[in-house]
């Protein structure tokens, strides 16, 4: 892929903004190539490249946990990630979660408990919860709240948020 | 943030070479510290080379029984990894009291090592700040200084090491192996981070041409007899105003060995060696852990708002002791502190 110019030197920026980067990812389930600046977050490049717009970007700082996607399985903040680093990777996003028109068992558990407010944190939480069951170190509440703290709701839906995910957890585990 | 460059480093000789022939290009592996502070302006490389691909991602035997932790093994795979969770809990539960689950996946083991501290007015490019800015002064002796250090400080810069998983290290003994130009070299975990002195711009005695390879557990892991308390101003997620790891080998009810650091309250993770000379041969009791409690805290000097750490600090010393004399480590889920 053809790399973009550069742009000249400023004050503020003292050396020019190198070529655009091809990076390739597959992200729920489809492969997607998309050239972007060095410095373009995972966050940025699904929301702003992608149109994937179900991952939020709250502090932008780690901090809250409104960007969390699942990378290669693993539940990260999309908003400390360059998208150059994770050229091949798989992304899920909450866009990627139902299937095949079904909602996936945490969201139909995050309605069933009304397990927010606002929304705003909702995706981060349904992304992070599905990556800490994957992980299978959760089994009661004080380790599902903290294995969970890293996804602040600023509505403080958490207690319905941790009845919710030990609904799903308890789907996951009916069936296994 | 300023513009840069990315590169991928080949291997650990291409790493080396690239950061050597570059003044103003920094590693990143995790990312979760360095592209917060390039967000703020605080860090502004203007290469960045990539070494989260590098082959250092395994947990091998030594052959005194140790173990040898690749630098970019994840806190998280650390964490649970069997053989630490076995052998180490100390250095797992240290892992888990600390950051969130999502920055714990994707922070490396060397970039732990290598976080900046927390301080507001590090973070903070408008106010004065020795550690950013060598000259510039410090704001936080006279400032809001609440989460800030009590021993080891200097007129240039009071902050704290935020590490949770370094005080851990710090009490286990670990040895930190770089390779550099010249090839590979191992630095004792004590030596690796540094007090503030007149150099505050310098956290560790890591050479900016130098990559951290791995971190070694020594075979001692004190899994019968530990514990790690944090304490911080909400129950997780959120930085130690005082954490205290705590391992003990006994014999009979008296303490053969012990090892105290303390996370929070100091430049780098703070031991004491008359602390834990004085816990050797006692009966782990009471009186032996304010002893050692008094003793490493002899020197302690707060700054105004930080200077309740001192009291902290003192029952946190005992509370951690007892809980590791008990075995019956601090649990990181269940918060109330027994």
């Amino acid at each position: 892929m053809a790399a973009t110019g550069t742009t000249a030197p400023s004050p503020n920026n003292p050396i020019p903004a190198p070529a655009k980067i091809p990076v390739a990812f597959i992200v729920n389930g489809v492969r997607k190539q998309l050239t972007v600046a060095p410095w373009t977050t995972l966050l940025d490049a699904v929301r702003d490249h992608l149109d994937l717009t179900g991952t939020k970007k709250g502090c932008d700082h780690g901090q809250c946990g409104a960007c969390t996607v699942l990378v290669d399985g693993r539940r990260i903040n999309s908003c400390l990630t360059l998208a150059v680093m994770k050229d091949g990777a798989e992304v899920i996003t909450i866009e990627g979660l139902a299937k095949d028109g079904a909602l996936h068992p945490l969201q139909q558990a995050f309605i069933d408990h009304d397990a927010f407010q606002c929304g705003y944190c909702t995706p981060g939480q349904i992304c992070s919860a599905a990556g800490m069951i994957a992980e299978g170190k959760a089994k009661t509440p004080d380790q599902i709240r903290e294995l969970m703290s890293g996804n602040i709701c600023r509505c403080a839906a958490y207690p319905n948020i941790v009845a919710a995910i030990q609904q799903a957890m308890g789907e996951a585990g009916a069936k296994s | 943030m300023i513009n840069f460059q990315y590169a991928r480093a080949n291997d650990v000789a291409d790493a080396v070479r690239q950061i050597a022939a570059d003044p103003g290009a920094k590693f990143i592996a995790g990312g979760t510290n360095l592209i917060d502070l390039m967000k703020e302006d605080v860090e502004r490389p203007t290469r960045l080379i990539d070494i989260s691909r590098l082959p250092l991602q395994t947990v091998e035997e030594t052959k005194d029984g140790g173990l040898r932790i690749g630098a970019m093994v994840p806190n998280s795979d650390l964490a649970w990894h069997p053989k630490i969770e076995q052998r180490y809990p100390l250095l797992s539960s240290a892992i888990l009291a600390g950051a969130s689950a999502q920055l714990r996946n994707m922070a490396s083991t060397g970039g732990n090592l290598l976080q900046r501290t927390r301080c507001y007015y590090f973070y903070d490019t408008a106010t004065p700040c020795n550690k950013r800015e060598p000259g510039s002064g410090c704001s936080a002796i006279g400032g809001v200084n609440r989460m800030h250090a009590i021993l080891g400080t200097s007129e240039a810069c009071i902050a704290t090491h935020p590490s949770d998983m370094c005080v851990a290290l710090a009490a286990l003994e670990a040895k930190v192996h770089v390779a550099g130009p010249s090839g590979e070299r191992m630095i004792v975990f004590s030596d690796f981070h540094r007090l503030p002195g007149d150099t505050p711009q310098r956290d560790t005695n890591l050479g900016s041409d130098e990559i951290i390879v791995a971190v070694e557990l020594p075979p001692r892991g004190f899994a019968a007899n530990y514990s790690y308390l944090k304490i911080r101003d909400r129950l997780s997620y959120a930085f130690a105003l005082v954490s205290v790891a705590a391992a003990l080998e006994l014999e009979g009810g008296s303490i053969r060995e012990a090892r105290l650091a303390l996370g929070g309250v100091a430049h780098k993770p703070w031991r004491d060696n008359a602390a834990e000379a004085a816990l050797r041969g006692r009966a782990a009791d009471q009186a032996a852990f304010e002893q050692a409690a008094d003793l490493l805290l002899r020197g302690a000097k707060g700054f105004g708002r930080n200077d309740f750490k001192i009291d902290l600090a003192r029952r946190a010393i005992v509370r951690t002791l007892g809980q590791a004399a008990r075995g019956t480590p601090q649990s990181q889920s269940d918060k109330k502190i027994r």
